[in-house]
């Protein structure tokens, strides 16, 4: 009784002990939330359920982006500015096991976990050579690492077909559960109920990385490298587990995205993407399972609706072009989608000179940021005076 | 910095091991290597290409110069820098198209004149930029965890291009080349007067960076911050100072390299830093981060690889020759091909 009175008393104390069943509960409401909210207004207003729920499964694709990158940036706090490559050559994986380009179909299940371990492979073999070097130096060389995959994938005409890429990449299918065979095109439930299940799948074991012994190294070297070593964590092993993990993620979500889209081409890897994924997990809370989850979804939705529907609004106010001294300013002419980029720009900026932990910050991430330590008392951060 | 930047005391302090001739010689054979590959590889148009190798290597001599000065005295890349240079190349674009000219000015004092107000406004502007960059997003996070100050330089870098994209053009703007193209010919070398005159501007540069650094009392300022910046700042040094000066030459250097891009290759685009700030980083580590010397010397090996991948045609992969370049010299020489200034504890 007293057991269960507890429980009951603080639910919160009892799902933070809980988080494969908080995920799951998680995972459900959103499901079953997210599509009757896109029914009331004034999101009714900005597309049918259908569309919406077909860019809910496009968001899952940079939700388990984020996720991966966490492992990286904010476990392990390495700096990957080519995670987009681990992206590509999830897709590619796919294009290869699934489509009219090299006769094979393999179902999408079964290369859900191949490409994931591909990604990860390649996440070693770029891993290995370069984590032994200090950390602004791994940023570069994956910012190179990169810009390479994609000209790879652009240059090797004869496996990856060059810029036109791969096409007609098989659907994923449910083998007839609840009376699905193949996706398809037109019905984005599928997907969606999918990807939520990746998602909260990745989550799960996420949470219990975080929590393991291989989770309490990365935050050791993450705060401290020397102290690390010295404690007898080896270092360069757990560095490359972090980047492997964090790349078969970026597998995981390759494959989705190529399946959903049917194709595949270079140019949808560029830095750009690393670029997004890092800007929703520093907006998201370095390091934070939840918060990286909420920020790559508000993040993603801002972009592929916010901005077109601030574009709509706007438009339909018809404010004239007004005049401020040598500068015109006509509001309607302002493509606010080009904008995009400048704002995660700003976003990150500000992010880590105001608030470094995020917008839903891990606790401990708060606490290593915001700590003084002893000899730059005369250093003042920004944060130490709120 | 050409004497020191190593940032920990603990840090090892590799000794110059070959003398003082060792870096002339190395250089000399490098260049007759680096020119008989192109002949062997374009033929008649060896000379040609040499050249165009050593005019490219020039730009990215400048930008890398930039990376090291910033990664030696703060320890920062500065991801941001690339985008120096490319909002540099749309300052001199700007200044030249609102003179009103388009193409070669053969009145030689107009075109000096104009040629000294586009440097000297670029370099200026951009060297303003840069500290300004330093002072907003880069000095409050000094004492922060490392990775804090890379993400706000990545968030520069983007800030600067998408200024740029939105501000002026999304696409490629044909920038004036204001610098009349004869084929000169100076005993056996044939060169077109361009080449000559980035080629010369970019050693001078360089040559003025050296005196300032090893002979004026902040150069000395700014290789002693790099050593040890407390002990430094007991020693009378104003930091914040030395540090927005390091950020306003490298920045200017950048701005100088920018104008260089539009009269070479006569066009610039908002994207084109990312690029070429990458190759310029390759620069600087290939010479050994925080080394002057280095990172010119390592410009104009990144020129040479990239014109001796397109001669050998394999054009399309320069640039993933130049990165593997640098996964390889990070894996096996990390500090560089000088000898580090800035020692690491890998």
């Amino acid at each position: 009784m007293t057991a269960m009175g507890a429980r009951l008393q603080t639910p919160r104390a009892f799902l933070d002990r809980h988080q494969s069943l908080s995920i799951l509960l998680g995972a459900i409401a959103v499901t079953l939330i997210l599509p009757v909210v896109v029914l009331l207004p004034p999101f009714s207003g900005f597309g049918t359920q259908k569309d919406f729920v077909f860019g809910f499964a496009d968001a899952g694709v940079y939700v388990l982006l984020a996720l991966g990158l966490n492992v990286v940036v904010g476990f392990a706090g390495l700096l990957d500015l080519g995670y987009a490559a681990f992206f590509a050559i999830g897709a590619y994986t796919y294009a290869y096991g699934a489509s009219n380009f090299t006769g094979l179909f393999v179902p999408f299940w079964i290369m859900l976990p191949v490409g994931a371990f591909v990604a990860a492979i390649f996440g070693l073999l770029l891993g290995a050579p370069t984590l032994r070097l200090r950390g602004d130096y791994l940023a570069i060389v994956t910012l190179g690492f990169g810009e390479i995959v994609p000209v790879v994938f652009l240059n090797a005409e004869t496996y990856t077909n060059g810029t036109n890429g791969i096409t007609g990449i098989a659907q994923p299918s449910w083998y007839g559960i609840f009376g699905v065979n193949g996706f398809g095109f037109t019905n984005p439930w599928p997907y969606f109920i999918s990807i939520v299940a990746i998602i909260a799948i990745v989550m799960m074991l996420l949470y219990r990385l975080q929590d393991s012994r291989l989770g309490r190294a990365w935050v050791a070297i993450r705060e401290d490298e020397l102290a690390a070593a010295s404690m007898g964590i080896n270092t360069v092993t757990t560095k490359l587990l972090a980047f492997s993990i964090g790349a078969s993620t970026a597998g995981l979500a390759g494959v989705f995205f190529s399946a959903k889209l049917s194709s595949v081409t270079p140019d949808q890897f560029g830095f750009t993407v690393s670029f997004t994924a890092l800007a929703m997990v520093v907006l998201g809370g370095m390091g934070n399972i939840w918060g990286v989850t909420a920020g790559a979804f508000i993040i993603y939705e801002i972009q592929s609706q916010g901005l077109k529907q601030l574009q709509g609004f706007i438009d339909s106010l018809g404010i004239p072009a007004f005049t401020l001294g040598p500068i015109t300013i006509d509001l309607a002419s302002i493509n606010f989608l080009n904008y995009q980029y400048l704002l995660y720009g700003l976003a990150l900026v500000l992010m880590m000179l105001l608030r470094p932990e995020g917008l839903f910050p891990s606790r401990r991430r708060v606490r290593e940021l915001h700590e003084a330590t002893p000899d730059d008392d005369a250093i003042v951060t920004p944060a130490d005076d709120i | 910095m050409t004497t020191a930047a190593a940032a920990e005391p603990q840090a090892a302090r590799a000794p110059i091991t070959l003398g003082r001739w060792g870096t002339p010689i190395g250089l000399a054979i490098a260049l007759v290597v680096g020119y008989l590959l192109m002949v062997i590889g374009a033929g008649a148009q060896g000379q040609e290409q040499f050249i165009n190798a050593l005019t490219i290597g020039g730009i990215y001599a400048l930008i890398a110069l930039g990376y090291t000065m910033v990664y030696g005295i703060i320890e920062l890349i500065n991801f941001a820098h690339g985008d120096v240079f490319m909002v540099g190349s749309f300052v001199s674009w700007w200044l030249l198209t609102t003179m009103g000219f388009s193409g070669p000015i053969n009145d030689p004092v107009v075109l000096t004149v104009v040629l000294v107000i586009a440097f000297v406004v670029s370099m200026g502007v951009m060297g303003v930029v840069g500290v300004v960059i330093e002072r907003l997003a880069y000095r409050p996070l000094r004492n922060a965890p490392r990775l804090a100050p890379l993400i706000t330089a990545i968030g520069v870098s983007f800030i600067l291009q998408n200024i740029i994209f939105v501000g002026i053009s999304n696409s490629i703007v044909p920038s004036p080349q204001i610098i009349p193209n004869p084929l000169l010919t100076i005993g056996p070398i044939e060169i077109r007067l361009i080449n000559l005159f980035v080629i010369v501007l970019a050693v001078a540069l360089m040559v003025a960076l050296h005196l300032f650094i090893s002979r004026t009392s902040l150069g000395r300022a700014m290789r002693s911050t790099a050593i040890d910046r407390e002990a430094a700042q007991i020693m009378g040094v104003n930091i914040n100072w030395t540090i927005a000066m390091t950020f306003f030459i490298g920045s200017a250097l950048a701005g100088a390299a920018g104008v260089v891009q539009g009269l070479y290759f006569g066009v610039t685009v908002f994207n084109i830093g990312f690029q070429a700030g990458l190759k310029a980083f390759t620069a600087a580590v290939l010479g050994g981060i925080g080394n002057t010397t280095g990172a010119a010397i390592g410009g104009f090996v990144i020129g040479f690889i990239e014109v001796l991948a397109a001669v050998y045609g394999y054009g399309r992969w320069s640039e993933a020759a130049v990165f593997s370049t640098l996964v390889l010299v990070l894996i096996f020489r990390p500090t560089g091909i000088l000898g580090q200034q800035l020692a690491d504890r890998a």
